[in-house]
């Protein structure tokens, strides 16, 4: 194929090289005049002659005379003349060693090779030569040209170049890619499924750079292919927060359809809450008031979607906030549609042309939802510098909103506008105003006699309008109103506008028994005048004498057989038929048969009021903020919004089960090697599967309903994302080019505590800086960020200096002494993740734990950093089985608690000991409302108030899970156990392994950290193992036992690795076991060094001793 | 997406275009100067046209249409708000965006937009990275180029693509480290007849120019941040952080940059800092009318009113005015019937005033409709929703920067109905 190319380029090029040599003589013998004289001729022999030097100029040796002919050049094609037979001399330079040359040859070759195909070839080596090149712009750029040249011939080479870019290490070259693959779609449909391939690979690519181009791709080449988006659907929603703006839209729009196929409607609550109260009989009461608080549970996936995307409203670009709001519009519960509100109205504001079709949309909303703008009806008054399609859209929007509250109010405004300069726009107010008065029927008669009123006005359009806007009106109550239609009818001969007269004209007919004596002299002026009238004023007049012939023949007989006849010979044919029409029906002959007998009964029907309706009214057919919605009608590409299914398809396909490992050839090319093992477990799939799993099975006696455990799934993963978040804070720590993006992302919920402190003095923040973060915490009551605070002040201290090592112990105590919080749940008997507790409903969440996704997301924006070393959380190695005595059945009157640390991400709160308490009631009566409460009230930090256990039956055991911050310290934790009767104070004191999570980390992180954490940061010891446990697996039975830690895999035999962080405050704790028979060295490298040695001592023990 | 660009004057000449698919013939700008003909206004004409095969979505931006073809369904806000961005772009680069200046730098706005779109889709918008790609043309860099032979153009990927901070280029360095905040708002209100408001807001905006050293990152905080009622922000701004404290943190892009749009509610009560004494007044049958106008300030916070402008479309009417202006200066454009005064600066002892009278076109009925008076001021020092900047703090790096936050406050749209 490309030998075959080859030969036909060579032979191609010299034929046109030498038509173009004798186009050229051609061209010169033109005696070539360079004034810029008007004729035609002169000009095109003008540029021909330029032409000539250009192309001298091209061929010669010097760069600066060749870039200055290409300027020239392009300048030509900027001002759409044609330099198309410079082509041979061009793209002699596509491998100038000169860049912007380079560039310009570029911009030629794009513009004409369509036109120049053989020629073009010749510069297809240059391209592919170029995309072997070490530097990743080259690389890009030569994609880009290359699959930008239209010509069909180098299809498969583009398809080659495309796939080997899908897999180059620079997401900038994976991003051009993306975006060639359109290209070549066009260029040849025929490749669409090598294309969808691609397509596919390039969607698991974890890139923000990428995410946007690729999706644009999928909407262009395959929009129908919704299942290649199932398993990144979670990725992409929780990278949309760091995705560039314009990919942002792209990604939204697609979100949006895809939600519409997977997750059913979130709008049928009344039906859900019906059917839910039948089912109810039948339950138990406790279950029926929780399904009546909760008829309508989200997917949470699909919540995850609507919490991604809210932030995105404050972008500052207008067509995100007008996707994200579209988003909310067909995806939201309704009661949250209200957010959107606020920044939609900012979005008016702006330019002219972003105002007209944000308020097409908002138009459209509010004929649906009034309420939503209600409150802003006052961002829609007109001033009179708008444009005129703006004001009419305003007028538009201000009619939609108007109700009886607010008429008063609008219709003042709407007389402002009627004396407008602007006609048009007064007449559209009129209209306006019509519309009010027959929705509203309390300011009908007001409306009316303002109109009325406007009959008088000197503006012909003003008059002509009020006169249609009246009969419309008219038609709703017309006895009442005979004095108008007098009125109307003594105007009529200063009313000159047809659609006005015509409208009079209709009106005397239809209520002719109202105005008895004047309609009949009406017909006798207009039979008068018929012959000079406008068509649809004639039709209105055969029509009018129709009527009057059938009510008062006797006045009008003569009258309408006279314009009957003049009908009849009427130079258009339509009134010709309609008289016609109308004398064999009222005029009773052999011929007409019975249809005249039915005359009267036809021609003066009782008629419908017509409805006034807004012009906006079917435009939600289409999506909001699409072209077509804008237009109003459908655009070629519009891909139509599926309805909501009944029944939500499989939501497991959005799982995601293993990280393949193929992609990472394909990972970006910045990610330093060492840490490249670690990012493949930051997005770790296989990781939140493996909690979710433990996730449901610690959790005792959970039904396994789908929809429960897919709660329990998004909860883990969230913990696990933020368990991310906070190690990945470590890591970022260490790593010494940390400015940049990093701080950007991570810093940026840490840096809330930091920021008063360091507003202060530098001694005064060491000493207050402590109580400034449980200040701020227990404001906050969020899970999100009790950890990653003091993890941020761990890092604060230590680049400030060497003291903050000191200082951190000082502070530790602190937490300490003011008693640790508790923050507990309790379930009901049914699950763990009881849905109720944790249904996604904003209402009830806190608010930041509506953003906590974004700390996911921040994280996943740090994947293109070139520094990121990650580190992940991990699911827990060994989680032990033995209890812990809560409460003895003695004091506890014949309750007795146990309670037994789960090694689990806390589902309250990150910084929080996961527990399991079991509660058992021994004796005979049952006890009610069993509860617990904080025994310090002092301590405000977690105010969600826990859900008590409303009975326990005797014998019966309830197993509920609970949250404790110990705040990084063994101190117990007190608090009460409530009965209805009696009240326990208890305590648990937990063993300091149980104070940490498990992270994986690679081991070379693992050792870069470790050298951070040296000095008194470090605690070892020798000891001497006894000969059982110096197997590996017992030394890490051991290990994981006493602590929750996690196993790095380790290169050295005889050296053993784990790593955790505290759950409080995300520091990192690092352990090291070296073998050095008989002896060991335990190392601890962690800055909370009280940890560190209650740790190592712990340790010591348990290495020593033999046994299980 | 976006399939041609073409760029049309305001005499309606074709002066530049750009393809980034097949050729789009220019002739179907022809639906575009149809409509443009059929509209009274240049704003009037609509922004998106349907012709037979393609849609035409224009902007207008002084005075220069900006007409994009595209093809098939695509939110029209994209191209719109991409269309507006590459007119920030070229201001951005050559100062002002006009004809003259567009075709004087051809070649540069040809490689800009090469840049900006990639088969119709962005592909950088981002001015630091543009710069780096492109250098904007200076005239010590132009005369430097001819003699060296060197290019405007970056033989690098721009740093700030592949990272997460893609609006701020690294390597930056100045001798001077400053950074200087603009708040300025904008009141938009409609006054009544009466004097009395009937609806006032305040937008407002933070411009900030920072040209500080390495990678900064940067805290403002005010005084009094529940006044802001809606806000949006340049990407850099941590939004997290700004929901928890409602403190804004970033890493600035180098260069000029809008950090924050915000909304002062309707809600509050809005200072209105002038009023307006007029009387406009046309008598059925005499072909007189008179005119006289009063400017003062009011809730002013002891600052002073400046450049003050007022103008106001009068009726058709009006053939002439004659009028006399207590200061300042005025204009009346007989075939707009625009009146403008400039007046200046609002003497509170000295209230300025303009007295006259018009005259009509003989035989002609009273005109029926009232003028609006449009009115234009600056306060300097002055954040009229009372916002104010409680401190600027740096991390990041060691150097310490010099700090400037200025206020100012100015009319946006704001008409006063007769």
């Amino acid at each position: 194929m490309l030998g075959m190319s080859a030969n036909s380029v060579s032979y191609n090029e010299q034929g046109s090289v030498e038509s173009g040599v004798d186009a050229a003589q051609e061209n010169s013998s033109i005696p070539g005049g360079f004034s810029s004289g008007g004729a035609a001729f002169s000009l095109f022999s003008a540029d021909c002659k330029k032409n000539e030097d250009l192309k001298e100029m091209l061929e010669s040796n010097k760069e600066s005379l060749k870039l200055e002919a290409m300027k020239r050049i392009v300048g030509l094609i900027a001002k759409g003349k044609n330099a198309s037979e410079l082509f041979p001399a061009v793209v002699k330079n596509v491998a100038s060693k000169n860049i912007e040359l380079k560039k310009l040859v570029y911009v030629y070759l794009v513009r004409y090779a369509e036109e120049q195909q053989d020629l073009a070839l010749l510069s297809i080596s240059t391209f592919q030569r170029a995309l072997k090149d070490p530097n990743q712009l080259i690389r890009a750029s030569a994609l880009r040209v290359l699959s930008s040249i239209r010509v069909p011939i180098i299809v498969p080479i583009m398809m080659l170049a495309i796939k080997e870019a899908a897999t180059d290490l620079s997401p900038y070259v994976r991003k051009t890619a993306a975006h060639a693959i359109q290209k070549l779609y066009s260029l040849d449909p025929d490749q669409k499924e090598h294309l969808i391939e691609v397509i596919e690979k390039l969607l698991k690519d974890k890139s923000t750079l990428v995410a946007g181009s690729v999706v644009m791709a999928f909407e262009e080449v395959c929009p129908d292919r919704i299942d290649l988006i199932h398993k990144n659907y979670r990725k992409l929603c929780n990278l949309l927060v760091d995705v560039e703006e314009w990919g942002q839209v792209v990604i939204i729009h697609m979100l949006t359809r895809y939600a519409r196929t997977q997750f059913v409607s979130p709008w049928r609550e009344d039906a859900m809450f019906d059917e839910n109260n039948e089912k109810a009989f039948y339950d138990s009461e406790e279950e029926r008031k929780v399904e009546q608080t909760r008829p309508y549970i989200m997917d949470p996936d699909h919540r995850l979607l609507l919490r991604n995307t809210k932030p995105l409203l404050q972008s500052r670009n207008s067509q995100v906030v007008m996707a994200v709001s579209q988003l909310y519009w067909h995806l939201a519960p309704k009661h949250e549609l209200s957010i959107i509100t606020k920044s939609l109205v900012r979005l008016l504001r702006s330019h002219r042309e972003v105002q007209y079709v944000v308020l097409q949309n908002i138009a459209t909303m509010s004929i649906q939802r009034k309420g939503m703008f209600e409150p802003f009806m006052k961002s829609f008054y007109v001033r009179s510098t708008d444009a005129t399609h703006i004001k009419t859209l305003k007028l538009e929007i201000l009619t939609n909103l108007a109700n009886e509250a607010n008429i008063s109010t609008i219709l003042r405004e709407f007389q402002t506008y009627v004396k407008s300069q602007d006609k048009a726009f007064a007449a559209a107010t009129i209209q306006a105003i019509g519309r009010c008065a027959t929705n509203i029927s309390e300011v009908t008669d007001t409306c009316l006699n303002g109109l009325v009123l406007l009959l008088s006005n000197r503006d012909e359009t003003v008059v002509a309008e009020s006169v249609v806007v009246i009969k419309k009106l008219l038609q709703t109550q017309p006895s009442q109103h005979s004095d108008i239609i007098k009125h109307m009818a003594k105007l009529f001969d200063n009313i000159t506008v047809p659609m006005a007269r015509a409208s009079i004209l209709w009106l005397m007919g239809e209520y002719c028994e109202h105005v008895p004596k004047i309609a009949p002299d009406v017909l006798r002026k207009m039979a008068k005048t018929f012959t000079n009238e406008e068509d649809i004023v004639k039709l209105q007049i055969v029509n009018l004498a129709a009527k009057l012939y059938l009510t008062n023949s006797k006045q009008t007989k003569l009258l309408t057989q006279y314009i009957l006849n003049l009908g009849k010979y009427d130079q258009n044919y339509d009134i010709r038929d309609r008289t016609r029409f109308i004398r064999q029906l009222i005029v009773p002959n052999e011929k007409s048969g019975a249809l005249s007998k039915y005359a009267r009964r036809i021609l003066m029907a009782p008629k419908p009021a017509p409805v006034l309706q807004s012009a906006f009214k079917d435009r939600d057919r289409f999506q909001l903020g699409t072209l077509s919605h804008t237009l109003n009608s459908q655009a070629s590409g519009y891909l139509e919004l599926s309805d909501w299914p009944a029944v939500a398809p499989d939501q497991s396909v959005r799982n995601v089960e293993v990280v393949e490992p193929v992609k990472e050839a394909g990972a970006p090319a910045l990610r330093k090697s060492k840490t490249a093992k670690s990012n493949e477990k930051f997005y770790s799939d296989s990781e939140e599967e493996e909690e979710e799993e433990e996730e449901g099975s610690s959790s005792e006696g959970s039904s396994s309903s789908s929809s429960e455990e897919s709660v329990s799934e998004s909860e883990s993963e969230e913990n696990s994302d933020d368990s991310n978040k906070s190690s990945s804070s470590q890591s970022e720590k260490s790593s010494s080019e940390s400015d940049s993006e990093k701080k950007k992302k991570t810093l940026k919920n840490k840096k809330l505590q930091q920021q008063k402190p360091d507003s202060k003095d530098r001694k005064q923040k060491n000493g207050n800086a402590v109580k400034v973060e449980s200040r701020s915490e227990s404001e906050s009551g969020s899970e999100s960020s009790s950890s990653e605070s003091s993890s941020e002040s761990g890092s604060e201290l230590d680049s400030d200096s060497d003291s903050g090592t000191d200082q951190k112990k000082n502070t530790k105590p602190k937490p300490v002494q003011s008693k640790p919080f508790i923050k507990q749940v309790e379930k009901k008997e049914v699950s763990l993740l009881d849905l109720d507790d944790f249904s996604p409903v904003p209402v009830t969440t806190p608010k930041s734990s509506i953003l906590s996704p974004n700390l996911l997301s921040d994280l996943q924006g740090l994947l293109i950093s070139p520094t990121t070393s990650a580190l992940q959380a991990s699911s827990p190695v060994f989680v032990p089985e033995t209890s812990h005595e809560l409460l003895h059945r003695m004091t506890g009157k014949g309750l007795s608690a146990q309670y037994r640390f789960t090694r689990q991400p806390c589902i309250y709160g990150n910084s929080m000991v996961s527990l399991q308490l079991t509660l058992r009631k021994i004796t005979n009566q049952s006890i009610k409302n069993t509860h617990i409460t904080k025994n310090t009230p002092n301590k405000t930090q977690n105010t969600q108030s826990s859900n008590a256990i409303e009975r326990l039956e005797p014998q019966a055991s309830v197993t509920v899970s609970m949250g404790v911050d110990f705040n990084d310290s063994t101190q117990a934790a007190n608090f009460q156990l409530c009965t209805k009767e009696d009240e326990f104070s208890v305590s648990i004191q937990p063993a300091v392994g149980e104070l940490l999570l498990p992270i994986t980390m690679s081991e070379a992180d693992f050792t870069k950290e470790q050298g951070k954490l040296m000095g008194m940061n470090e605690s070892s010891a020798t000891i001497t193992m006894t000969p059982e446990n110096v197997s590996s697996q017992s030394v890490n039975r051991k290990v994981v036992s006493v602590a929750n830690i996690g196993v790095i895999p380790s290169s050295q035999e005889n050296i053993y690795r784990f790593a955790g962080k505290t759950v409080s405050s995300g520091s990192l704790v690092l352990v090291s076991v070296a073998l050095k028979d008989p002896d060991a060295v335990i190392t601890i490298n962690t800055e909370k060094t009280v940890i560190g040695s209650m740790l190592l001592r712990q340790f010591k023990t348990a290495l020593t001793n033999s046994g299980p | 997406m976006i399939h041609s660009l073409f760029l049309v004057n305001a005499s309606g000449d074709i002066f530049l275009e750009k393809h980034w698919k097949s050729v789009v013939s220019r002739s179907v700008c022809d639906y575009f100067f149809e409509a443009l003909e059929r509209a009274t206004e240049p704003e009037n004409v609509p922004p998106v046209i349907p012709t037979p095969h393609h849609y035409l979505i224009n902007v207008l931006r002084h005075r220069i249409y900006f007409v994009a073809v595209i093809q098939s369904e695509v939110p029209p806000l994209f191209v719109i708000e991409f269309l507006h961005r590459v007119v920030d772009t070229f201001q951005d680069y050559f100062g002002v965006c006009t004809e003259a200046a567009i075709k004087d730098n051809v070649v540069v706005v040809y490689e800009l937009l090469e840049e900006m779109l990639d088969n119709g889709f962005p592909l950088a918008t981002e001015s630091n990275i543009l710069k780096e790609l492109i250098k904007p043309p200076t005239i010590l860099r132009t005369v430097v180029n001819t003699i060296t032979g060197s290019t405007n153009v970056g033989e690098q990927l721009p740093t700030g693509q592949l990272s997460v901070v893609p609006w701020r280029r690294t390597g930056v360095k100045y001798t001077n480290n400053e950074a200087y905040f603009d708040v300025i708002e904008e009141i938009d209100a409609i006054i009544d007849k009466s004097g009395s408001t009937i609806t006032a807001e305040i937008q407002g905006v933070i411009d900030a120019c920072v040209k500080l050293t390495g990678m900064p990152d940067l805290t403002l905080s005010f005084m009094n941040p529940r006044l802001l009622d809606d806000v949006s922000f340049h990407p850099c701004v941590r939004f997290k952080r700004w929901e928890a404290e409602r403190i804004l943190s970033f890493i600035p892009p180098d260069g000029n940059f809008r950090l924050l749009s915000y909304h002062v509610s309707s809600q509050n009560l809005v200072a209105i800092p002038v009023y307006v004494k007029h009387n406009i007044s046309f008598r059925e049958g005499s072909s007189q009318g008179r005119f006289e106008l009063t400017l003062g300030p009011k809730q002013t916070m002891g600052k002073a009113v400046e450049s003050v402008l007022v103008s106001s479309q009068l009726p058709r009417g009006v053939l002439n005015a004659n009028l006399n202006p207590s200061q300042g200066t005025y204009t009346f454009d007989p075939v707009t019937k625009l009146l403008s005064w400039d007046v200046g600066k609002i003497n509170p002892q000295k209230l300025p005033s303009l007295k006259g009278s018009m005259s009509l076109q003989a035989g002609a009925s009273k005109p029926d409709e009232n003028p609006t008076i449009n009115i234009q001021f600056k306060i300097q020092q002055l954040a009229i929703s009372g916002l104010k900047v409680n401190r600027l703090d740096m991390y990041g790096e060691k150097y310490k920067p010099f700090k400037g936050i200025k206020y100012m406050t100015k009319a946006g749209k704001f008409q006063v109905r007769t």
